[in-house]
């Protein structure tokens, strides 16, 4: 059951058009990304769903109404910003019990909420502390706790842990969601981490320049990218040009270099010149003799915990393998070696610009 | 990302500052633009001694202003007293202020405060403590000639020696904010730079420091210069009758002769004056330090 | 930073002693016992002060200087805030020369100020009126409690404004609640700044002062173009003590280097 509807959403500030025909439909209780680089109108989408930015065109429902021109004061929607904005002259618990106070609950009823959202988020005893006594994760946890306050029907989060150093965000992200999911509140948020938006998002909405270039979920985007941006944005890929000699009904015939290599088309059309994806991930390493795969040389090699990362220089080009931290350590820089994948982990779209 | 949340303000924005700026507005229009408009028509209209401002257009006042050595004499000195007020200030000020920046706090802030604070007292009063100090009984003549340097007391009151030392105090502040100001964007870094590649802590300071604070020297020097010129209450008291300057011409003629029109046309010159000197100089500044000026 | 050596530290005491000087010398001459402008070499006596309480004109210049600075402080501080907010937070066409334009009075000399405001007057026909003369001390005394509240709404962070009413707050709430408190340290700065400007103000008020509206500077200036004798300078030592009471409230709830140099 669609509960938020963004229905043809445009915006332009003057030239430049910063959302173009957005629409997306979330169901209740769903977590929804946006994701995408510096100026991909991601935030700007989420003002408008906001209502902190009028759109140029299109209209936002929430559960069938139409909320386009409702004043932000009154369309129930809890923000987290992403430099936190709290009220510095008031305490956590006065922040926290903003919303409640607006809604005229009554004090004891009030106290009580308060208490049991600064739980939820795990600050006890930090009520009558000031923002400014409190580090950057917990001020971060009482903008949460504000927004949730309030119990609002959608939460709406604006890269509100790009603040926050690497393994405090990725503690954060395990618990927002587990927050989100025990709330059931229908969320959506902005950020250009694919990493967050895989980890807390049951589906992810790639944005680029404007648009949704493909709504899926964090496998489906990651496993079967629509566009290069998306292949390229969501996580590491390598590519390989190639000319496309032969098409059957399950794959086509690609040549790279000197090799010929199988890849599903999954009944996509393209031209005679693409580009072939396969995820370092999916790349092994067998030994130079070995029948099949392309040989190569490894050229360097980095060691990074739970996995190796090697750059191997074959006959389809430099081919980035990414080698699990299992069993013997892999071949050192300058040896020979042959890269082999399943042509099944191959993918082929059209050689389109990867940075539009 | 920053740019759409900084030009997405609360909507309908078309109106809004203008209807917030409004009552301001309207009060400035009022009481600051219709006033000087008055006056500058009033300097153009002229004065008969029997029948008092007559309305009429002419540009006898300033011409008289123009040719009259009287006001050639009182021009001449105000601007060599706002000149002898902004060298002092520069030279006295200026060493002050790098001496305050190289203290510890508190006493920097306590001496700040102390330098500053004379600028929320009333003009009078410090002219008043002069006046005392000036006279030929006063305080720096008994001192004189204690310390043996003096047989008689030096005139000082009614001088325009006493005048310039006084308006130098008064006026001081000003240059020590101003220079305040550029040193505190000083890297205090790039100092020990210039000392890490052999240079004397003089040459340091002449082609490391003086550089820098330069365009803040020059802004205090403009300051000064500007609010010297136009100065009233203590070339008022402490120059007397003879003493005149700009302001206190326009005041006898407002308030003695009653020449309001001749009055009107030394105020409209001393403001074109005051705003060719410091809006000229600051956009010399702006252009010519641009690369020191940082956003 | 190079410290500061004996020879530094000697000049600065010298000029230390300038600022100082003048006021220190009023001080002490108001405590004189004697008859005339002198030390308190004999002791230190308040006949001078006691005087005060006989000084009517004084007294009454003294009333009316501060109700004027109540009054224009308080209208000048009503007038800076909405103008502060727009100014800050919004970007349209002209806001650099609106901008100048109310901190326009300071760059002119208040010789001219006091000529405009005396045509004026005459033509209009309210020669004399405090309310006009309370007016004339706003449009001076604007310049200097705008700086200071424009310098609080920059600082504050427009998001927070957004997270109120996000949250349920009205425009009208959202400022009562959020902006405001926030720009109060601003606003009360501005305000004292103004006042004292307004009850300091000389030059400008000499041009408009009347019998009935002679403020405290200008009742001190017509006695010192007289006759010069202690009774002016116990006034000022008043005054002083006065001024250092506000620089202490003042630098409490701004910062007192905020609001002499700006940009602290």
């Amino acid at each position: 059951m669609t509960f938020l509807q963004l229905d043809q959403l445009g915006k332009t500030f003057g030239d430049f058009r910063a959302v173009e025909s957005l629409s997306l439909h979330v169901e209740r209780g769903e977590f929804v990304s946006l994701l995408g680089p510096s100026g991909c109108g991601k935030t700007t989408t989420l003002q408008m769903v906001a209502g902190f930015v009028e759109p140029t065109r299109g209209r936002i429902l929430l559960n069938g109404t139409d909320i386009t021109a409702t004043r932000p004061e009154k369309r129930g929607m809890g923000v987290v910003f992403q430099s936190y904005a709290l009220f510095p002259h008031m305490t956590v618990a006065d922040n926290i019990g903003f919303g409640l106070e607006m809604r005229g609950m009554p004090r004891a009823e009030r106290l009580r909420r308060i208490e049991e959202t600064i739980e939820l988020v795990r600050l006890p005893g930090l009520g009558k502390r000031y923002p400014k006594e409190l580090s950057g994760g917990q001020r971060q946890r009482v903008a949460v706790a504000r927004a949730l306050a309030v119990r609002p029907e959608v939460l709406l989060l604006d890269e509100p842990m790009s603040n926050l150093d690497a393994k405090l965000r990725e503690d954060m992200h395990v618990e927002l969601r587990g927050i989100q999911r025990h709330l059931g509140i229908t969320t959506i948020l902005v950020t250009h981490d694919q990493v967050e938006a895989m980890t807390m998002s049951d589906r992810i909405a790639v944005m680029h320049g404007g648009r949704i270039v493909q709504l899926a979920t964090p496998y489906e985007a990651y496993e079967r990218p629509d566009s290069a941006f998306a292949s390229t944005f969501l996580g590491k890929t390598n590519v390989l040009r190639g000319t496309v000699e032969a098409r059957n009904a399950r794959c086509c015939e690609v040549r790279v270099g000197d090799a010929l290599l199988h890849v599903p088309h999954e009944a996509r059309d393209f031209a005679r010149e693409v580009n072939v994806y396969v995820r370092p991930e999916k790349v092994r390493l067998a030994p130079a003799d070995a029948g099949s795969g392309v040989a190569g040389t490894v050229r360097t090699r980095l060691f990074l915990g739970n996995h190796w990362l090697i750059e191997v220089d074959s006959a389809l080009g430099p081919v980035r393998v990414s080698h699990p931290n299992i069993g013997p350590v892999p071949p050192a820089e300058g040896d020979a070696v042959a890269v082999q994948w399943h042509d099944d982990d191959l993918r082929i779209l059209d050689t389109e610009a990867i940075h539009g | 990302m920053a740019s759409a949340s900084t030009a997405a303000v609360l909507p309908r924005s078309g109106s809004a500052p203008w209807l917030l700026s409004a009552p301001a507005l309207l009060l400035f229009l009022g009481l600051l633009v219709i006033p000087l408009a008055l006056t500058a028509v009033l300097s153009f209209h002229s004065f008969d001694g029997t029948r008092g401002v007559l309305p009429d257009l002419t540009g006898r006042n300033y011409l008289e202003v123009f040719s009259d050595p009287y006001y050639h004499e009182i021009f001449l000195r105000t601007a060599g007293l706002a000149l002898a007020v902004t060298l002092l200030s520069v030279l006295f000020g200026v060493p002050e202020t790098i001496i305050l920046s190289r203290m510890k706090a508190p006493w920097r802030g306590i001496f700040l405060i102390v330098i500053l604070g004379p600028l929320l007292v009333s003009v009078v009063v410090r002219t008043l403590g002069w006046a005392i100090l000036m006279g030929n009984n006063g305080l720096i003549n008994a001192a004189l000639q204690a310390l043996g340097l003096t047989d008689e007391p030096v005139r000082l009151l009614f001088t325009m020696t006493g005048v310039v030392i006084a308006l130098t105090h008064v006026l001081m502040p000003f240059m020590v904010i101003s220079v305040w100001a550029s040193l505190q964007k000083l890297d205090p870094q790039v100092e020990n730079a210039g000392q890490s590649f052999g240079a004397s802590p003089f040459t340091v300071f002449r082609r490391v420091i003086l550089p820098q604070i330069l365009p803040g020297i020059l802004s205090g020097g403009i300051i000064v210069f500007a609010l010297a010129a136009s100065a009233f209450a203590t070339p008022a008291i402490l120059g007397g009758r003879r003493l005149k300057v700009v302001a206190t011409a326009a005041y006898d003629e407002f308030l003695s002769t009653l020449n309001w029109p001749l009055g009107a046309s030394i105020a409209v010159l001393l403001l074109i004056a005051n705003v060719i000197v410091i809006a000229g100089f600051n956009r010399y500044l702006e252009r010519r330090y641009r690369q020191v000026f940082e956003s | 930073m190079r410290k500061n050596g004996l020879l530094s530290l000697v000049y600065h005491a010298f000029f230390i002693a300038f600022i100082l000087a003048p006021l220190v010398v009023v001080v002490l001459v108001s405590f004189t016992g004697k008859g005339y402008i002198s030390l308190p070499t004999d002791g230190f006596s308040l006949r001078w002060f006691r005087a005060i309480g006989n000084a009517t004109e004084f007294v009454a210049a003294f009333w009316l200087s501060l109700w004027l600075g109540l009054a224009s402080a308080t209208v000048a501080v009503v007038l800076a805030v909405p103008a502060a907010l727009a100014l800050v937070r919004y970007r349209f066409p002209g806001r650099g020369v609106l901008t100048a334009f109310f901190m326009s009075p300071l760059m002119i000399p208040h010789v001219v100020l006091g000529v405009a405001f005396l045509r004026f007057f005459s033509t209009v026909g309210v020669t004399g009126s405090f309310f006009w003369l309370a007016l004339t001390h706003v449009v001076v005394v604007m310049p200097y409690a705008l700086r200071l509240v424009l310098a609080s709404a920059t600082g504050l962070d427009r998001d927070a404004e957004k997270a109120a009413l996000s949250l349920g707050a009205s425009r009208l709430t959202a400022f009562r609640r959020i902006v405001l408190p926030l720009i109060l340290p601003g606003v009360v700065g501005g305000w004292m700044l103004a006042f004292i400007q307004s009850f300091d103000e000389l030059t400008m008020t000499v041009f408009v002062a009347t019998p009935g509206t002679t403020t405290l500077p200008v009742a001190m200036y017509n006695q010192i173009a007289h006759t010069i004798d202690p009774l002016v300078a116990s006034v000022s030592t008043v005054l002083i003590g006065g001024t250092l009471v506000l620089m202490v409230l003042l630098d409490r709830i701004v910062g007192l280097d905020r609001v002499l140099i700006g940009k602290g």
